[in-house]
């Protein structure tokens, strides 16, 4: 089944949905232009938009739910944005209002979390005002009916992701990783403009049901050209191979936008073009979209890879973060059977991954802002609500049974076993790994003997801090067999992404299934051998070539600088040299040259009166001579 | 007969001869203030009364200035040259009250300053209303003498070089024009130097380059367009700040607004000869620009080099002769104006705190003044094109416009989208972030006058990059026509009806 | 019968210039000049008489005219240069120089 035509939409809650985005983006410029004033209800007025969102987003999901399945594609017409070129909309269908609950959702509970976790900090009135501004931009993102408008929001939440990473802007390192994030995310931005400069030449349209509904047929070569720099903006923005080297270094940012940002939901905005275009520029099979599960798979293992090898308990959850959202990635190349498993993976992966970013920042919070994980150890009887939300988390994501990650993952891995085998057992062999450094990972903190600095006090963190967990763990118990179970979100989404020729049924007993659970007990396993059971040294061993090779990011940054950084550097550097010395160096000589000729004739001028005379006859003697000879001729 | 645009050139010269006349120097900015307000309020409530879809210039005036050559004080706007007056008048009152304190430093007369602020206003309205050629010549240079004055005597330490620099790379190309000027008065044989009678006047292709380039020339370094930039570091980062304003700010823009008015225009086929050249040097600008900036250590210079590359971007547009492309070339004019001119206004508030303009003497500043450093990159990420700031609806519109005629280029340009980034951020760590800086440890956060200042630029930045269409409304039926005007040329090249 | 005439007004013009040019003494120089422009004088006058009109003697009033203003002026500031530099010798006023 193909998606269905989008209707025209006016009135109701769907048509007063551009309050989703202007609600956030109010507080933002309050918080912003109203300075210190606000800095005594800043982060309430900041939860009281966020909060509203949601409340705006479930209203018009409710009404959405009322409409026919056929006509739940509606968009509301804004203004017009460039005269000729675009107008402004909102497209509300069940896959932007899918995003729209996790964001608002999500992002709620995250705002809420950080009035505890920002307690302290000085500037806390602007970091609400950063997060509300996110929030108002990746909504822009998810809700635009039109490339251009999605791109406002893909550089806005760009934009805030760089305020947010770079909020303690005295840190050199966070300053730095914040310029980071923003240079590679504006590579993949690069390909995403030509994208839709390319899509605008072909179509003559950017919105996407002028898309849908064109008349033109571009070459196959345009369409693949089209997705495949469709794939770059998504590989920026998502820290997908070969761009994914900023997300470790985002981890310098508060946590709280690590959890909001760096794993709920902006690292998944590439996921969400992919499927926002996938019946139009990803067709099943086609180049683009063979590429899109190559770029997941890699990166499913690459970041599996890194994890696996991270002390810092923040960069260790980001390499999981990359890992997961290769197999979002995956699933959304392979198409309308994958589509739903993609998303639902995306929306379970928003909840245990944000409730284990926010447990990790309730670690980091009870001592004393330390990240290595070497110096953790035993905090479950200090902090048992945290490890309990913790542990849910961690069970969800390695797919123990019956938990969301296991459904929906195992969703992944069964459409990709059918897509092709190769790309399925290398999923499976992804959730092995997973197994092992997530539990590398709790085990670390949790278990064996305390390696605490002497002046670390851990403590159960507040119920600000502690009640979001709570729900963000009860979301990531039950709401992957909400989604999966008699295929409810695929149907759900059907109108948006289409369907496959025969809808997939869950097999608890396949092989890939079993292949699944035996490697990541086994992974499992190791971890305990080795983390669990065994002492784990303050400070890490030299380890071998492999560890090595995954602490320092699969050599990614080593490449960066070599291939990118140091060229660029001499570029510079020759650039500058030769406008200095070469064009300016020209014209400073033709001036130069200019007055020095100007210079020698000057010495004819002696101030001897006689030799002026002489000068003067000679001169006259050679106009006559002159004369004689013309008129001789 | 309505007397808008003579009125708007009038106010301003009368209002510089009252200022230079003011014995009392607070007097004297208050004065230069209100007779800028006033121009601006004039040039609004004109403004408002322009129709996008009527005549193609509007509000015209023509008296004879020089009868038997046929020259004209003619003046008129169409919508292209209407939104540039509109930078202008709002850009000065903003650069006044910028300039407050800008010439007390040495011992020049503060009135002077003042008092040339409000000629260059009154060159400026007249270059982009003129549509007497011989009058729009008169304008371009007489730009030069105030500018030349105010780099020249209230500039940094190397600012005779800089000002000479700049009077004689601009008089080369200003010649060079009146040479093209006159021979296109002889060989159109029209017996007048008005811009309609001359359009489709000159025929023969051979000659239309020849011309082409005599012009060409002149808007290229005016522009600048590489490789004719270097005088633009060297005068704006000699130039006080405000001046520099003015100078990228709206001088810069008679190159580019000279090349969509008078090269394409008049000279079609040459235009369309030449435009592999131009694009080419386009191009050429924005990566050479953005890379140079990169490696820049002073703030201003960097400012600057930007602009360079901005510059490669308008120019680029307006050769690609697609509407798209035209609309967000002249779009872009505008935005850069006030994106550049912000830029440069702030960067020149912390250099006038710390009295450096190397990079490396900054450090942190965020911490101290965090206003400032807000409204620093809020300016700089407008620089680098952000969507929801302006420069990212008319650079958007120039790559896409490019795109539709020029693929390889416009994906080379949009390159630049990614250097941009690193030239600004880059700055922007370097002096903002980090440990704060000994050296700036006491500095002060903006003043009351100072966000005044900055406060209208930021407005107008936000507004115009979530809603431009009342610009475009105004822009895109202008850009039509002059390109309508270049397509029909090479079609079927009509003879004229007085031939 | 006007060759010899202007044969003597050649002889003058040729005096004066050489004069100017190897004389030192200002005051000798300056009468050099005179020497010359009455040559000059001697030329228009006899082509005047030659070609039977008067051009050639208004041309020579103009010219006396000319040379007696200069003669005041002239001689106003040898005269103020020597009280000043003590010199009426033309190789000692060189300051106005590149």
């Amino acid at each position: 089944m193909e998606p269905t035509k989008i209707i025209e939409h006016t009135g109701g809650v769907i048509g007063a949905s551009w309050l989703l985005i202007a609600l956030p983006l109010l507080g933002a410029a309050v918080l912003l232009l109203g300075g210190r004033r606000t800095d005594k209800f800043g982060h309430l007025l900041g939860v009281a938009t966020a909060v509203a969102s949601f409340v705006v987003g479930v209203l018009a999901f409710a009404q959405l739910m009322g409409f026919d399945p056929a006509e739940r594609r509606r968009a509301v017409p804004l203004y017009d944005f460039i005269p000729g070129l675009t107008k402004m909309g909102l497209l509300i269908d069940p896959l932007s209002i899918s995003f729209v609950l996790l964001i608002t959702g999500v992002g709620s509970l995250i705002h809420i979390y950080s009035i505890g976790y920002m307690a302290h900090d000085p500037n806390r009135r602007r970091f609400f005002a950063y997060l509300n501004l996110f929030v108002a931009a990746m909504l822009l993102l998810v809700l635009a009916d039109n490339y251009v408008g999605l791109y406002v929001g893909w550089e806005g939440v760009g934009l805030a992701s760089y305020l947010l990473i770079g909020f303690w802007q005295h840190k050199p390192a966070a300053a730095t990783a914040a310029k980071k994030a923003f240079i590679v995310n504006r590579v993949g931005d690069f390909g995403l403009a030509i994208g839709i400069f390319t899509i605008f030449t072909a179509f003559n349209t950017v919105s996407y049901a002028g898309v849908m509904a064109s008349g033109e047929h571009p070459s196959q070569g345009t369409l693949t050209a089209i997705g495949l720099l469709l794939l770059l903006g998504a590989c920026g923005k998502s820290a997908q191979l070969p761009l994914q080297s900023w997300l470790l270094d985002a981890m310098e940012g508060p946590t709280p936008v690590s959890a909001l940002i760096h794993a709920a939901t902006m690292v998944t905005a590439g996921v969400y073009l992919v499927t926002r275009s996938g019946a139009m520029f990803f067709p099943e099979g086609s180049t683009a979209a063979i590429a899109v599960t190559i770029v997941g798979v890699a990166t499913l293992l690459a970041g599996a890879i890194i994890g696996t090898a991270k002390d810092d308990i923040k960069k260790a959850l980001a390499g999981s973060t990359m890992s997961q959202i290769g197999y979002m990635m995956l699933a959304a190349g392979i198409g309308p059977a994958g589509y739903a498993f993609a998303i639902a993976h995306l929306i379970t992966h928003g909840f245990f991954k944000a409730d284990m970013f926010l447990g990790a920042g309730s670690v980091m919070h009870a001592m004393n802002d330390e990240v290595n994980m070497r110096k953790y150890g035993g905090l479950r009887k200090v902090m048992p609500i945290t490890f309990a939300t913790f542990l849910v988390g961690y069970l969800a994501i390695i797919g123990f049974p019956l938990l969301s990650g296991y459904f929906t993952k195992d969703g992944i891995i069964e459409s990709a076993m059918e897509y092709s085998a190769t790309l399925g057992w290398l999923a499976v062999l992804g959730a092995g790994i997973t197994g092992f450094y997530m539990s590398r990972l709790v085990f670390m903190t949790f278990f064996g003997q305390k390696r605490w600095e002497a002046d670390a006090h851990p403590h159960e963190s507040p119920a600000v801090m502690t009640l979001p967990l709570i729900i963000l763990s009860v979301g990531s118990i039950f709401l992957g067999a909400f989604l999966i179970l008699g295929n409810r979100f695929m149907t759900f989404l059907a109108p948006a992404v289409g369907l496959p020729e025969h809808l997939p049924s869950f097999h608890p007993f396949s092989v890939a299934g079993l292949a699944t659970l035996a490697l990541v007990a086994a992974g499992v396993a190791l971890a305990w051998f080795k983390y669990g059971a065994a002492e784990v040294p303050v400070t890490a061993p030299r380890g071998s070539f492999l560890t090595t090779f995954a602490r320092r990011d699969l050599y990614g940054d080593a490449l960066n600088e070599a291939l990118f950084m140091r060229p660029g550097q001499w570029l510079t550097r020759l650039a500058v040299f030769f406008d200095n010395r070469g064009i300016d160096g020209l014209v400073n000589g033709l001036a130069a040259g200019i007055g020095g000729t100007s210079g020698r004739l000057r010495r004819v001028q002696t101030g001897f009166v006689r030799s002026y005379a002489l000068s003067i006859f000679v001169g006259a003697a050679i106009l006559v001579g002159a004369w004689f000879v013309v008129g001789n001729l | 007969m309505h007397y808008w645009l003579s009125t708007l050139i009038g106010v301003p010269v009368v209002g510089a001869l009252g200022v230079a006349a003011v014995k009392n120097e607070l007097r004297a900015k208050q004065a230069t203030l209100a007779v800028s307000l006033l121009v601006l309020a004039l040039t609004v409530a004109m403004a408002v009364q322009f129709s996008p879809n009527g005549d193609k210039f509007q509000f015209t005036e023509t008296y004879d200035w020089v009868p038997s050559f046929g020259i004209h004080f003619g003046l008129g706007v169409d919508g292209i040259a209407l939104v540039l007056i509109l930078l202008s008048v709002v850009l000065v009152p903003v650069v006044v009250l910028a300039s407050w304190h800008e010439a007390e430093a040495g011992k020049r007369s503060v009135r002077t300053y003042f008092a040339l602020l409000l000629v260059l206003e009154a060159m400026m309205i007249g270059v982009f209303a003129a549509t007497d050629v011989f009058l729009f010549y008169v304008f371009f240079e007489a730009m030069l003498i105030p500018m030349y004055f105010m780099i020249g005597s209230y500039g940094g330490t190397q600012r005779s070089y800089a000002a000479v620099k700049f009077l004689l790379y601009s008089l080369f190309g200003g010649l060079l024009m009146l040479v093209a000027v006159i021979a296109l008065y002889s060989i159109a044989g029209k017996g007048t130097f008005m811009f309609t009678d001359l359009v489709g006047s000159v025929q023969d292709v051979g000659t239309q380059k020849w011309l082409f380039l005599g012009f060409f020339i002149a808007f290229a370094i005016k522009a600048p367009l590489w490789p004719f930039h270097t005088w633009l570091p060297d005068a704006a980062a000699q130039a006080p700040a405000g001046a520099a304003v003015l100078l990228v700010g709206v001088l810069d823009k008679v190159g580019t607004y000279g090349m969509l008015r008078f090269c394409l225009e008049l000279f079609p086929a040459a235009s369309k000869y030449f435009t592999p050249l131009v694009i080419t040097l386009s191009v050429i600008g924005i990566v050479y620009g953005a890379i140079v900036a990169i490696g820049q250590t002073d703030m201003k210079r960097l400012i600057a080099y930007t602009s360079i590359s901005h510059f490669g971007f308008i120019a680029m547009g307006v050769f690609a002769m697609t509407v798209n492309a035209g609309s967000g070339a002249t779009l872009y004019m505008v935005n850069h104006g006030f994106s550049t001119g912000a830029l440069f206004l702030i960067a020149g508030f912390l250099i006038h705190r710390r009295g450096s303009q190397y990079i490396s003497d900054y450090g942190g500043v965020q911490k101290v003044a965090p206003i400032l450093a807000g409204t620093f990159l809020v300016a700089g990420l407008s620089g680098l094109a952000l969507p929801g700031l302006s420069s990212f609806v008319s650079e958007f519109m120039v790559l896409i416009g490019t795109y539709e005629a020029y693929v390889v280029p416009a994906v080379i340009a949009t390159s630049g989208v990614v250097l941009a980034a690193i030239y600004i951020l880059w700055m922007y760590q370097r002096t903002m972030n980090g440990p704060t800086a000994e050296s700036v440890r006491d500095i002060k956060d903006l003043s009351g006058r100072e966000k005044w200042v900055v406060a209208p630029l930021i407005a107008v930045i936000l507004v115009l990059g979530f809603y431009p269409k009342p610009l475009l409304d105004v822009i895109n039926p202008a850009v039509t026509d002059t390109l309508s005007s270049v397509q029909v040329t090479q079609q079927a090249p009509v003879a004229q009806e007085g031939q | 019968m006007t060759t010899h005439y202007l044969v003597l007004s050649a002889l003058l013009f040729v005096i004066g210039g050489v004069g100017v040019l190897v004389r030192r003494n200002a005051i000798v120089v300056f009468m050099c000049v005179e020497l010359m422009l009455n040559a000059c004088n001697l030329a228009f006058v006899t082509f005047a008489r030659q070609n039977g009109n008067l051009d050639g003697q208004i041309i020579a009033f103009f010219v006396m005219i000319v040379a007696a203003a200069e003669v005041v002026i002239g001689l106003a500031i040898i005269v103020t240069i020597f009280r000043t530099r003590r010199s009426a010798s033309v190789d000692d006023v060189n300051l106005l120089k590149y």
